[in-house]
């Protein structure tokens, strides 16, 4: 993965707080955010921060991972639905790998997502982890 | 619009060739396969040039590799549907009245690169910002979608093992596949894990290829080949680059649309497709994709798999190549395979399983988890 400070830094509200976008005509909520409806169609959306706790609809356990990706591996990637059923594909972490299962619940937290080298940028992001 | 010619080469780890050899090598045999040949431009289906080989402007790479320096090109790039996107190119340009015969080759190489370089180069397919910097593979998205129908639908593991068990079984047959080994059921659900449920035997295989089909108008069809085949219909669609914001990640709206839009143009619908060539990655995306096109109900099409449905001799018969699975999938170029492999079936010299009497074929073709589909209905 080829990063750049300026490639993060303008993705941070949406990868670290976790915005999505509301169409400002159908009302629907997505993530992660655009600026026109993929529903509708309609141009134009606000940015809207979403809720932080939902629960796995599905899930798999990754162990052939991407280059750089070799020290995170396996990645537990989770299909989470939040609260206000917004879908979002992101890492679960803080569990074994045979306790995750339908229905979980989890809440997302701000975690290191990639390093580029020992120089480079650290670059952070939600991952999910189980909640009560 | 016709496809006149036709040239394959047997899909495999060519460590002795790169892509200037591979086209050369299939468009020989495009070639043999007319009376007569002036193509006038070439389109390139292609995805990984530029992320393995630091390769763009491939056209011209290509046009050096069959002596045709001057004419014009582009490479067509839709990941692993970069070769039914082309083939679409290419009909436009015929069919605008631009020129008479075009050559679409599809390309790629794969094999030169460590897994995990290959895996990185393929998850470009997906959203770069959300998916792939959290070193979300392409295998897991997948993944995610076949735990989902599993969950959705109460399909075990051991019936979704049925589909490369036929796939090797056809692919043992086709003398183009690089995959030409028989499996059981036990060596699927044995196979190790690539992204769970996903397993090594439920994945297409690394691989280098090349394809050429020639395509001409009628009026210049007729004299290139005695047996021209019909593209009658085709269409393309899409759905989100990201998996996260989809409606129906069991039922895309690129091959919905894509199928729609390609049936309405040929007249055709599902039920009279004789023999189709489909897009299957991995198994789910082959029961997303029979299901996609209308040849089974939403999750219906594994058991229609298990009753033995969509094998040689059904109408229709699906994948008889071996598909993805077992001809292999580089990935730029398999939807050039697919689109050669049917109007062979309908020309009736396929020279591995092949149906009698074929009349109307389909090619289905995508890139990403179903994210830009293509689907070219031919015709006899």
């Amino acid at each position: 993965m080829k990063i750049s400070p300026a490639r993060v830094w303008r993705e941070k509200d949406s990868r670290y707080r976790l915005e999505g976008s509301k169409c400002k005509k159908c009302s629907r909520v997505f993530y992660p955010p655009k600026p026109s409806c993929p529903y509708c169609g309609y141009s134009d959306t606000e940015r809207i921060n979403l809720p932080r706790r939902g629960r796995v609809v599905s899930w798999t356990v990754e162990y052939t991972v991407p280059e750089g990706y070799r020290e995170y591996a396996p990645i537990i990637v989770g299909l989470i639905e939040l609260e206000n059923g917004t879908r979002v594909i992101a890492p679960i972490v803080d569990v074994e790998v045979d306790k995750i299962y339908e229905g979980m619940y989890v809440e997302a937290v701000l975690r290191k997502i990639f390093e580029d080298g020992d120089e480079g940028i650290i670059v952070y992001g939600i991952k999910f982890a189980p909640s009560t | 619009m016709y496809i006149v010619g036709i040239g394959m080469v047997k899909i495999d780890r060519y460590y002795d060739k790169g892509y200037m050899q591979l086209i050369h090598d299939a468009a020989i045999r495009a070639f043999d396969d007319v009376n007569s040949y002036e193509p006038e431009v070439v389109v390139v289906g292609n995805m990984l040039s530029s992320s393995l080989y630091n390769q763009d402007s491939l056209a011209a790479l290509a046009l050096d590799a069959i002596g045709f320096r001057g004419l014009g090109g582009l490479k067509v790039e839709a990941a692993c549907g970069s070769g039914g996107h082309a083939v679409i190119v290419g009909y436009s340009l015929i069919a605008s009245g631009l020129y008479d015969q075009v050559m679409v080759i599809g390309v790629e190489k794969m094999s030169d690169y460590p897994t995990s370089t290959v895996t990185s180069a393929l998850a470009q397919a997906a959203d770069a910002e959300y998916e792939y910097i959290y070193g979300i593979s392409f295998a897991a998205l997948n993944a995610l979608v076949m735990r989902l129908y599993m969950l959705k639908y109460e399909a075990k593991r051991e019936d979704l093992a049925l589909w490369p068990v036929r796939m090797h079984e056809y692919g043992s047959k086709n003398p183009y596949a690089q995959l030409r080994n028989r499996i059981t059921i036990e060596d699927v659900v044995n196979s190790p894990i690539i992204s769970d449920p996903i397993r090594l035997m439920d994945s297409a295989p690394i691989g280098d290829g090349a394809a050429v089909i020639i395509l001409a108008s009628e009026d210049t069809a007729r004299k290139l080949s005695d047996t021209p085949i019909e593209i009658a219909g085709l269409g393309f669609g899409s759905d989100g680059l990201d998996l996260s914001s989809r409606e129906e990640l069991l039922n895309p709206i690129s091959i919905r649309r894509a199928a729609e839009k390609a049936f309405r143009m040929s007249k055709l619908s599902p039920s009279n497709i004789d023999v189709a060539e489909i897009h299957d990655a991995f198994t789910i995306t082959a029961l997303v994709s029979i299901e996609g096109l209308g040849f089974a109900g939403p999750g219906e099409s594994w058991k229609l798999i298990k009753d033995g449905r969509f094998a040689a001799g059904d109408k229709p018969s699906i994948n008889l190549s071996g598909g993805l699975k077992a001809r292999g999938h580089p990935v730029g170029a398999t939807g050039v395979y697919q689109v050669a492999e049917i109007a062979m079936q309908l020309r009736g010299d396929f020279p591995g399983v092949r149906i009698s009497n074929a009349e109307k074929g389909l090619a289905m073709n995508t890139g990403g988890v179903a994210t830009l589909t293509s689907v070219i209905i031919m015709k006899r």
